[in-house]
């Protein structure tokens, strides 16, 4: 009786938890409905009726629905790249055994742990003797190959292949490249799928990089476009129409999530026990 | 002679590797390492951002010490780090506690789990508009139900103007953002631990207490120290949610809110103040403070394992 009266504490305290993880999107939403005036005078959970004239707002600042496609054609090749070139580098450190490839190993775990300011300044530089500032290049070309993906999987490609398989496959004739297409591949899809959300996720939500090497506002992603607002005063004035554009960037994410959880925090524990 | 044949195929499948790897290999090598050793050159020149770097040896270094923005931009770092550590893990670990309790046995892990995730995928650039925006002090819903259950009525908190109180909003941002990763780390390394040894302290009539101690601890030891580096590394380099939240690499109000990257950012990239040279030496400062303080944090843990 007692254990069941603390089990009831227990969850109404971690229904106030997740209450407080999901309300400020809940806000959000409602607000996002509501008029400037509205939302300035009281708050409510009830729906405005003013999406129109907010989206009116927004849009005749900038143009959320070209951030958004400036945000695909960034993240979705991006993501392609990291899910291809990490699997197959994965796999030539997983099984083939070749002058160099331990040292190059040491080096991708060295790298995991360098923080990302050590190389910003310098990788500004580059770009810019390149001539790639204001391009999409420098922000996809490089994901081709991401040091803790190709770590996660080699570790997962150990796990699941065997090698066996290689072999007869061998015996049969088949090519180096096409038995990597054909068998391991489809065999490393789960473990690639998850990497490749937390890569798109990563692409998607990126900022400080794009902000850095994009000076174009028709060029802008998501992130920078909704960080511009801060410049501009006439939408800062109606709050209504800043919750929208919030809202316009957050929903895809969420969607992704809604159907991807699982994979997202099943990779997640995977790296906690692999280190 | 058959043999041979077999081993002569054999070592050429080996020299596939270096063909598959060559695309990452180079891509590695021009977009990862050169930039990290760029920096550092740069790190010992006057670089401005144009005309060609001069050599100035150590200049920029004995430069960062002796500044005492750097010092205060580390401080306002370190300030919204340590509460936000203290609230991200503190939560992340009674939540490990109770999810792990086997007497509990509570259902509904994989919905919380996902729950408390959420925050965790939305970008930082929402995050903080989101955030700017509720907690405006006059128009914001923060205070506008604080006021309306009678909290604060007469007097709004000011939560992002005012300079004793906008670090620690920052601290509580980034730990409601993060707390769910933390759990998710640590409830997998629970996970992990054989349950015999859960069971056999219960045979033993071990308290609650004395399990937790005696056997969660010490096996959580590996995640723990993982997440405290991570956490420290990403934390010593935040810079989206205070630069946006506080709108600029001043980090106002009083630059209570310049963490160490908004001050390396305002001269290696804003207009009119740039200094390359100097930014890099910065971003070189930081890593070697974050390497000691890592290794210490590692010492610990092991001595205490001893």
């Amino acid at each position: 009786m007692e254990l069941r009266i603390k089990k009831t504490i227990l969850y109404l305290l971690l229904s106030v938890l997740a209450l407080t993880c999901v309300l400020p999107f809940v806000l959000m939403m409602v607000n996002s409905t509501r008029s400037g005036l509205e939302i300035m005078t009281s708050f409510s959970f009830i729906p405005g009726k003013s999406v129109k004239e907010n989206w009116e707002t927004v849009f005749g600042y900038f143009n959320l629905i070209r951030g958004f496609g400036n945000s695909i054609m960034v993240a979705v090749p991006a993501t392609i790249l990291t899910a291809y070139f990490s699997a197959i580098t994965a796999y030539a450190l997983a099984i083939y055994h070749f002058r160099g490839g331990k040292v190059l190993f040491f080096v991708i775990v060295v790298f995991m742990m360098i923080p990302g300011q050590l190389s910003l300044l310098g990788f500004y530089n580059l770009i810019a003797k390149l001539k790639l500032i204001d391009s999409y290049i420098p922000l996809i070309i490089p994901a081709i190959a991401s040091p803790g993906i190709v770590f996660f999987l080699r570790q997962y490609l150990i796990s699941v292949l065997s090698k066996s398989l290689l072999e007869a496959a061998r015996i049969d004739g088949a090519g180096e490249l096409h038995i990597f297409h054909r068998i391991v591949f489809p065999i490393m899809l789960p473990g690639v799928a998850t990497m490749s959300i937390g890569a798109f996720i990563g692409n998607w939500n990126s900022y400080l990089v794009p902000l850095i090497l994009l000076n174009s506002p028709e060029k802008f992603t998501l992130p920078v476009m909704i960080a511009s607002l801060n410049s501009s005063t006439d939408i800062t004035s109606n709050q209504g129409a800043i919750y929208l554009a919030v809202a316009i960037s957050v929903i895809p994410i969420l969607v992704v999530f809604a159907f991807c959880s699982k994979y997202i925090i099943s990779s997640i524990s995977a790296g906690a026990v692999k280190e | 002679m058959k043999e041979a044949g077999v081993i002569r195929k054999k070592r050429n499948v080996n020299k596939m590797g270096y063909v598959f790897i060559i695309p990452f290999v180079v891509t590695f090598l021009v977009f990862s390492v050169y930039p990290v050793f760029r920096t550092l050159y740069l790190s010992f020149t006057d670089f401005k951002g144009f005309k060609t770097p001069n050599f100035v040896g150590t200049e920029n270094y004995v430069r960062v010490l002796s500044d005492k923005f750097f010092w205060r931009a580390l401080g306002n770092t370190v300030r919204i780090w340590s509460l936000n550590i203290v609230l991200q893990l503190g939560i992340a670990f009674l939540l490990t506690i109770v999810f792990s309790d086997i007497k509990y046995r509570l259902k509904g892990l994989g919905f919380f789990r996902a729950v408390f995730y959420l925050p965790n995928i939305i970008a930082a650039t929402s995050v903080a508009f989101l955030f700017r925006t509720l907690l405006d002090w006059r128009y914001g819903s923060i205070n506008q139900i604080l006021a309306s259950v009678g909290i604060n009525a007469a007097t709004p908190v000011n939560w992002l103007g005012s300079s004793s109180v906008a670090p620690y909003v920052i601290s509580v941002i980034g730990a409601w953002m993060w707390f769910g990763n933390s759990f998710i780390l640590l409830m997998a390394g629970v996970q992990g631990i054989p349950s015999d040894y859960f069971e056999a302290a219960a045979i033993d009539g071990a308290g609650r207490w004395k399990v937790f101690r005696k056997i969660t601890i010490p096996l959580l030891k590996p995640i723990l120290l993982y997440v405290g580096i991570t956490s420290l590394i990403g934390g010593l380099q935040m810079f989206d949610l205070p630069f946006l939240i506080s709108g600029g690499t001043a980090g106002n109000p009083s630059g209570k809110l310049q963490t160490v990257i908004m001050y390396l950012y305002k001269f290696g990239f804003e207009v009119g103040t740039h200094q390359v040279g100097y930014a890099a030496a910065i971003a070189y400062t930081l890593f070697a403070i974050i390497l000691v303080i890592s290794v210490v944090q590692y010492r610990l843990m092991r001595e205490k394992e001893n």
